[in-house]
């Protein structure tokens, strides 16, 4: 996220335009948790897809009322210890002024808390990916707003708030390699390494059951993925921002053929799947460090994360955790590459002088940028692992094993994706149903 | 009456009910089906992991005839379903006591 800019002795103003952007790239990033929900949707067997796109759905309802009532003032409020914030004024959001700009830049704090609220949202999301087929559902609502308040709150605070560590210490994470990806990435290791493994998994086929709507996920991704990197830098007047969005498509474009080269020649194929996961592979890799590179970094940044993810995803067959959608292997690994990549390939010509190793700036960024990685992944993959641990031994977080074999889908919500009998299943209406149609058919007769 | 079943390489559709229609055959059903043969199956690569396919998509042409025309029409759907190559698929029949056309009740070789 962009520093504050303070021109000369001269107070922000408010720029319609800055606003106006950062209200669209807000809607932007909104548009990436139901794209998400596609691009894992379409990953997993028939029988478990509305599940998928359900956990993801579900952390548009659960952050969003968290982040009014709480999250915003402990992930941006007044900073104590460099580990959490805390603003009462912000508990409800009820005290804000409609103009009150957020400190140091041109755009009220309502657009600012909005966008980061987007943030908030696909962040636990993301870990859903590690989780298919066997979580109850409310365990995992649960979860979500546990793990926000302890783990994505405080995080988001350490690395953009004002007076939080990583910070303060100069740790450079333009978008969230850190904050989103490398926190969501080790909260889903922590999560599967309690609950354990797939009923079948390493023994049962598990293909996708619908690369098209992987492929749509991954392109409402890429597309609102502009309003995650170039929004991030809060406004539009130094020209940062437009620099994000470049390396944001090259780098994803590097990635996504990185991947595919790497697997037609490892595997022999060109693969739908490869192109989906390369193209987030790259996205993931450029968050934190498209502000720092220029765009032949992000050409390198992008071929490594693709072809280092490629190789990541076959860990879990190697040491047996099952990380179903490989969130480990793209979103950690991902933004591991990205975050500590900035200490090698920074250029100093962009959001900020900071040089890399290849640019003659030392390893002193790099050691900084090992810090914030480590410590990140080290909290969320403790806290989170704590986290499942207590819902598991309270109220459980699998369904039982008849269900997740049978479908969850049906065990937890009582539906299934696709209807492809032209009979409609067999399906007829219950006596559940029967009052709404007496109650029409009455009103007809009077 | 026979019931000719055939299941075959679901590209040969279209040959197989030209040349059907050709030799006056007024009906026929298709399912689409699965399974294997000689020709196996083949394998997918999902990032990495690999997964052999063993059931292949394949369609079922099913056909009522009189007995006279049985062994003709065999003749003709082996010919228009081959291809020369693995996985081509069978062709069989079967005989058949009755048949009853649902709309008019007639019976036996007059329901065809």
């Amino acid at each position: 996220m962009a520093p504050a800019i303070t021109l000369a002795a001269e107070a922000p103003k408010l720029s319609a335009a800055n606003t106006g952007f950062m209200l669209i790239c807000s809607a932007l990033v909104m548009l990436m948790t139901p794209g998400l929900a596609f691009f894992y949707g379409g990953m997993v067997r028939v029988k478990s897809t509305l599940n998928m796109l359900m956990m993801s759905f579900i952390s548009l309802g659960i952050v969003t009322i968290l982040w009014v009532l709480y999250g915003f003032s402990m992930a941006f409020g007044t900073d104590s210890g460099s580990l959490i914030g805390w603003n009462s004024d912000w508990v409800g959001l009820g005290n804000i002024g409609l103009t009150e700009l957020w400190p140091g830049y041109t755009i009220p704090v309502f657009v600012f808390l909005v966008f980061q609220l987007m943030f908030a949202i696909i962040t636990p999301a993301l870990i859903s990916g590690a989780l298919a087929d066997r979580v109850k559902f409310s365990a995992w609502a649960l979860f979500i707003a546990l793990w926000a308040t302890v783990v994505y709150f405080p995080v988001a605070h350490w690395v953009w708030g004002t007076g939080g560590w990583a910070f303060e210490l100069g740790v450079i994470d333009f978008a969230g390699g850190t904050a989103v990806h490398i926190n969501a990435g080790a909260a889903a290791l922590g999560v599967i390494l309690v609950i354990g493994k797939r009923v079948g998994f390493k023994k049962d086929p598990m293909r996708p059951h619908s690369l098209p709507l992987v492929m749509l996920g991954a392109g409402l991704l890429w597309f609102g993925w502009f309003g995650f990197n170039a929004g991030s830098w809060l406004g539009n007047d130094d020209g940062v921002g437009a620099l994000m969005f470049v390396n944001t498509q090259v780098a994803t474009a590097a990635a996504m053929l990185a991947w595919l080269i790497y697997e037609k020649i490892r595997h022999g194929a060109f693969t739908t799947l490869g192109a989906a996961s390369g193209a987030v592979a790259g996205l993931v890799a450029i968050t934190p460090a498209g502000g720092a590179v220029t765009p032949l970094g992000a050409i390198a940044v992008g071929a490594i994360a693709g072809v280092l993810c490629a190789m990541a995803v076959g860990l879990k067959y190697k040491f047996g955790y099952d990380d179903s959608l490989d969130v480990v292997g793209v979103h950690l690994v991902g933004g591991v590459l990205g975050s500590l990549l900035i200490g090698l390939f920074a250029s100093g010509k962009g959001q900020s002088t900071v040089e890399g190793l290849f640019y003659g700036g030392g390893l002193t960024q790099f050691w900084k940028q090992c810090a914030g990685v480590f410590a990140v992944l080290a909290y969320s993959l403790i806290a989170s692992a704590i986290l499942a641990f207590i819902l598991d031994k309270t109220m459980g977080m699998r369904v039982p094993e008849d269900d997740e074999v049978a479908g969850i889908d049906q065990a937890e919500h009582a539906e299934t994706a696709y209807d492809f009998s032209g009979a409609g299943g067999g399906a007829a209406k219950t006596a559940a149903t029967a009052p709404v149609a007496a109650a029409a058919s009455k009103k007809v007769d009077a | 009456m026979k019931l000719i079943t055939a299941v075959v390489k679901p590209h040969r559709l279209d040959e197989i009910k030209e040349a059907l229609q050709a030799f006056g055959v007024h009906g026929l059903t298709v399912t689409e089906a699965s399974g294997y043969g000689r020709q196996r199956g083949h394998t997918e690569v999902y990032r990495g992991a690999e997964y052999t396919v063993d059931l292949v998509p394949k369609i079922r042409i099913e056909v009522l005839v009189e007995d006279d025309d049985a062994e003709q029409l065999i003749d003709v759907v082996v010919k228009a379903a081959r291809t020369g190559k693995i996985g081509d698929g069978k062709v069989w029949s079967i005989p058949v006591d009755t048949a009853v056309r649902v709309r008019t009740g007639e019976r036996g070789p007059d329901a065809l």
